[in-house]
Formats: C-alpha cells, sequence, structure tokens
C-alpha cells in the first residue's frame, strides 16, 4: 500500500532530474566555451562532470532497478549517505582548522609562493565552509530527513528528489571549496561562494524544503513534533537569507565577479544580519532539532517540558532575525541599528536559556546514565556549551563590551565554544546515535573510544576557549592602550608577537579536536561494519559496582 | 510610500502585529486543553517503531 502510493508519488521524478541534469551540462559548456576566466572554466568543468555523473547515475537506476528494492516503511539510505558524508567533510574541515591555525603561529609552514592556494586568505573560508556548511549542513540534513520520517511516521516525500537535494548539495560544497582555492569569493563571510554557486543552492534548497514540507505533509501523526519546527524554521529561514543576501548582478554570465545588488552601509547591514542569522537558523535552530530527538531519545526520557519547548521556539524565532546589527558596532551604521542589535541579543538569554534548561532538565530521572553514557554525555555537554556561548554573545554584543572584544580574537574564542563545544558535540552525539541505528548494529563498537574522544575533544575545546580568550582580551587592550603623550603605545606587530604563544596553544588544543574526531571516524567505520563488540565495553561497570558492595 | 510612512507604520501596527502573533504562540503552549497533545507529544522520540528494532 505505502510503496504503491510512493511510485505514483515518485512518477515523472526521474525525468525531471535528468532534464534538471541536461539543462546543467548545457549552461556548463557554454560557460566554458564563452569565459576568458581560467578558474570560471574549471569551475564549469567541475560542475559538467558532477551533472554527467548524476545522469549516468540516474541512467543506470532506470534501466536496472536494484532487484532489492523494496521499498521499506522509511529512506534511510540517504542518512546512511548524509552519517558519512558528514564525517568525511567534518574531518576535512578540522584539518583545514588546524593548517590555518598553524599557519598563523609559523607563517611559512604551509605557504608555497608558487601555490597561491596555499594562502591563508584562501584556507580560511575554505575552512569555515568546511566546518559549517559541509559538516554542519550535511549532519542537518541527514538528522532532519531521520527526523522527519520517524516523528511523522511517514517515507520521505519526492521520491528521488531526496537524492538530487544529497547530491546537489555536495555539488554546491565541492564548487564552493575549489572555488575558494582558485581565488574565487564574494567576498562576504559565510556567503563566499560566487553568483552561479549561489543559484544552484537556491534550487537545491527549495527542493529540500518541498521535501522536508511534503513528509510533514504525509505524516500519520496529528501533532507536528516540535523538533521539525525548528528544522523548518532552518530551512525556510536559510532560503530568505541566502536569497536576499546574495542579490548581485554579475559582470558576464560567463565570469565569476559580481556586484552586490546593495552598496555601502545597506550592504554591510544586509550581509550581517544574513551572518548573524546563519548563527541563529543554520548553527542553532538547526542543530537545537537535533537536541529535541537525540536528547530524550538517547536519554529514554520524554522532554522537560514541552510547552517550555514551544515558547523557546517562538521566543527564539521573533529575537533572533533582529540581532545581525550588533556586527557592526562603531560603524557607519545609524545608532539606533546598533542599539536595536544589542538589545534583540541581550533579550536572545531567556530562550537560549530556557531551551538549554529543557535539554538538560530532559534527563531528570536519568542523570545517573552521564556516568556509564559517554555519548549522552556529549550530547548534554554540548548543551552546557550551548548555554555558555549564548550567555557570552549577548555580553560581547553590548556596545562598551564589544569595543574591546570587536576584531580581536576574542571573537574567534566565542564563535569556537558554540561551534566546538555545541554544534560539534551534538553532531559528534547525533552520529554516534545514528550509525548503529541505520546499520542495525546492537550498539557502537567501542564506548571506551567515545570515552577518550570525548575527554579528548573537551580538553581541545578548553585549551582553544581560554587562549583566545587571553589573546583576544590582551590583543584588544594594547590596541587602545596610550602613552602618556597620548600616542599609541604598542604597534600592531607587537600585538601580533605577543599572540604567539597563544596561537601556539590554539593550534594543539585544534590537533586535539581533530584527533577526536579521528577516533570517532574509526568507531562508526567499525560500528558499520559490524566489528563485533568488545566483550567489556564498560571496563569501569563490574569493578565499581564491587566497590560499591 | 515614504521611508517616514512606512517606518511608522512598522513601529506602531508591525511591532502590534509581532506581539500579538507572540502573544497567540505563548497562548497555545499554555492553553489547559493542549495539556494531553503535549505529553504525548515529549514522549514522540521514544516511541517504538516496528521498523526499527533498535527502538
Amino acid at each position: 500500500m505505502n510503496s504503491r502510493q510512493n511510485a505514483s508519488d515518485v512518477g515523472y521524478s526521474p525525468l525531471a532530474i535528468g532534464l534538471v541534469l541536461v539543462i546543467g551540462i548545457a549552461l556548463t559548456i557554454w560557460g566554458a566555451a564563452r569565459t576568458h576566466d581560467g578558474p570560471f572554466a574549471i569551475q564549469m568543468y567541475t560542475a559538467m562532470g558532477a551533472f554527467a555523473l548524476g545522469l549516468f547515475a540516474l541512467v543506470r537506476a532506470y534501466i536496472t532497478p536494484n532487484p532489492n528494492a523494496v521499498e521499506s516503511r522509511y529512506e534511510d539510505g540517504i542518512v546512511k549517505a548524509g552519517v558519512i558524508a558528514s564525517t568525511f567533510w567534518g574531518i576535512a574541515g578540522l584539518l583545514v582548522g588546524v593548517i590555518i591555525a598553524l599557519q598563523l603561529s609559523f607563517p611559512n609552514l604551509f605557504y608555497f609562493q608558487d601555490f597561491g592556494w596555499t594562502n591563508f586568505g584562501r584556507m580560511r573560508p575554505l575552512h569555515t565552509s568546511a566546518v559549517i556548511f559541509a559538516f554542519g549542513g550535511n549532519v542537518l540534513i541527514a538528522t532532519s530527513f531521520y527526523v522527519v520520517q520517524r516523528t511523522c511516521r511517514a517515507r520521505l516525500a519526492g521520491g528521488p528528489w531526496a537524492w538530487f537535494v544529497f547530491w546537489g548539495y555536495q555539488l554546491f560544497i565541492l564548487l564552493a571549496g575549489t572555488g575558494y582555492l582558485l581565488g574565487i569569493t564574494e567576498g562576504r563571510e559565510y556567503a563566499e561562494p560566487p553568483w552561479y554557486v549561489d543559484l544552484w543552492l537556491t534550487l537545491v534548497w527549495v527542493v529540500y524544503l518541498l521535501v522536508f514540507l511534503g513528509t510533514i505533509w504525509k505524516r500519520q501523526e496529528k501533532h507536528i513534533y516540535v523538533a521539525n519546527w525548528f528544522y523548518l524554521a532552518f530551512i525556510v529561514t536559510i532560503a530568505m537569507l541566502h536569497i536576499v543576501n546574495n542579490l548581485a548582478l554579475p559582470v558576464s554570465f560567463a565570469d565569476t565577479f559580481s556586484y552586490s545588488a546593495f552598496s555601502g552601509v545597506q550592504d554591510a547591514l544586509t550581509q550581517w544580519w544574513y551572518g548573524h542569522n546563519a548563527v541563529g537558523f543554520f548553527l542553532t535552530a538547526g542543530f537545537l532539532a537535533i537536541m529535541y530527538y537525540f536528547v530524550p531519545k538517547q536519554a529514554d526520557r520524554p522532554v522537560y517540558s514541552y510547552r517550555l519547548s514551544i515558547i523557546h521556539f517562538w521566543a527564539l524565532i521573533f529575537l533572533y532575525i533582529w540581532a545581525g546589527p550588533h556586527h557592526l558596532h562603531y560603524t557607519a551604521l545609524p545608532m539606533w541599528a546598533q542599539t536595536l542589535g544589542a538589545t534583540f541579543s541581550i533579550m536572545l538569554w531567556m530562550p537560549s536559556w530556557g531551551g538549554m534548561i529543557n535539554g538538560l532538565m530532559t534527563l531528570s530521572g536519568a542523570w545517573d546514565k552521564l556516568r556509564t553514557d559517554p555519548v549522552l554525555r556529549m550530547l548534554v555537554v554540548s548543551v552546557a556549551f550551548y548555554g555558555m556561548s549564548t550567555f557570552e554573545g549577548p555580553v560581547m554584543s553590548i556596545r562598551a563590551v564589544n569595543s574591546l572584544s570587536h576584531y580581536t580574537d576574542w571573537t574567534i574564542g566565542h564563535v569556537h565554544s558554540g561551534a566546538l563545544g555545541w554544534v560539534g558535540f551534538v553532531s559528534f552525539g547525533a552520529l554516534y546515535c545514528l550509525t548503529p541505528w541505520l546499520w542495525r548494529r546492537e550498539r557502537l563498537y567501542s564506548t571506551a573510544l567515545v570515552e577518550w574522544h570525548f575527554w579528548i575533544a573537551t580538553l581541545g575545546i578548553v585549551l582553544y576557549i581560554t587562549s583566545m580568550w587571553v589573546a583576544g582580551v590582551m590583543q584588544g587592550l594594547m590596541w587602545r592602550a596610550y602613552n602618556e603623550l597620548g600616542f599609541l603605545q604598542y604597534s600592531f606587530v607587537e600585538t601580533v608577537e605577543a599572540m604567539h604563544p597563544y596561537y601556539i596553544i590554539r593550534a594543539v588544543g585544534g590537533l586535539l579536536y581533530l584527533i577526536g574526531a579521528l577516533l570517532m571516524a574509526y568507531n562508526l567505520w567499525r560500528t558499520a561494519r559490524g566489528d563485533a563488540p568488545e566483550a567489556v565495553t564498560r571496563p569501569n561497570a563490574a569493578p565499581a559496582a564491587v566497590a560499591a558492595e | 510610500m515614504t521611508y517616514e510612512a512606512a517606518s511608522h507604520f512598522a513601529q506602531t501596527w508591525g511591532l502590534a502585529f509581532a506581539v500579538a502573533l507572540f502573544l497567540a504562540a505563548v497562548l497555545y503552549a499554555l492553553w489547559p486543553n493542549n495539556r494531553a497533545t503535549f505529553e504525548n507529544a515529549a514522549r514522540a522520540p521514544l516511541n517504538k517503531d516496528e521498523d526499527d528494532d533498535h527502538a
């Protein structure tokens, strides 16, 4: 019954996807033929290759249907692919992060004049986009597809279109990332991809929204679970932000360069309206959806207060969208707009902490599990980091504090307490949950390795954020220090010199975090392969019980 | 529409609209009749699924 519904549901989808791919091939051939710009041609050939591969896979699937393709209740293959992609991009993004952290400590370590792509300026957006969009984005797409199916008791809508979203998103990452290395950028933070990559992402994202909405439409449950609200807010708002922030006019349809539709301070405001809501809706709302599904599930406890979760959701949605101007304190932006941004940031304390309390209190009656279950501990610590960084953020948005913190490494420390502590840990927790569930294994290959991951990564975060606090505050104080004659006391290079030891500590912290992620990848791989779990997964459990007696 | 007219509209009716919308959401969350729905929903991630042998 279900499968028959799905068959009609799919209908002409493969044909339509094929048409998209053929149009893509035609446009990229045209672009590659017309351009005088080498990097643009490389991008066109890359996309052309991807479209051709997609077409090949589509035709092959059509000619030789998989004989084992019995439609199960849920589409889990795509979630499995998402788990693999997330792990891969996570490690790639963290590795680039460690490289650029080392470049800041030792400028000549990985920089070759003959290879422009080894320049910090090109590697830095590669790192930010790889961890936010490639790692974070894949985690969000994978978990959203898993959670929406389970909580709606419905198979993903749209048939092959979900796969179009998955592979289309990977192509977006590939074009954006290789583009940065080739020196292609729009110069907008977290929105560096050029105009044609933006257009491609828009298409993929709209299909993502339709697949998600279609699944909710088919649901067998009357109530739409709160995690789906968070996912939906994430998808809809990112679509809106992405489109408005990237309104631009290319100088030619065969060129990477484009001019923004806005200019001056309006352009800056649009960019930070986008930039801060990328934090609010991509890195917060989406990952809160993960919290609201995986924390109760792993703790085996209901959500502490469902009413609070609803108020949390709406308060977050209503407030976050206004907070962006706090990135533009002491600029040409009108003072009232700066104050507005700071005020809304302060108000965000309430939903942020309401949400954190809701996540943590979900463990009521199950606190003992924190001792024995490192996956749950990772999830809970992520929520604690969420509380910490959402406390720090509003403080930094106050104009007086911002005058010290802005443009310093304090900001970098703040971002990473959110990124490594909250987004990273909640994602790792979800991946540790999903792998045994999806590959139908009793448990993870090794709980001990999760313990190691947890502690190594936690130590890494502590080193990272404390060194950046010290470096940032010191940097800010040195910049504003005057001597008795009213001249600046320090030259810029003196501040750089003073930060050298902290940069090394930061690189060590990042390296530890990367090592933790590598342990996870190994553990997940062995789990998926079905290698027998170790006989004793918790070596401490038995002796502790004896001691207690 | 001039800038002044637009900002006046946003600062009065726009504000009232946003506040009303938010109050409606709070009212929905606290409405006594919704208690049973929400208690069920709070357990949604825990629902055992016949297709998930892990759950």
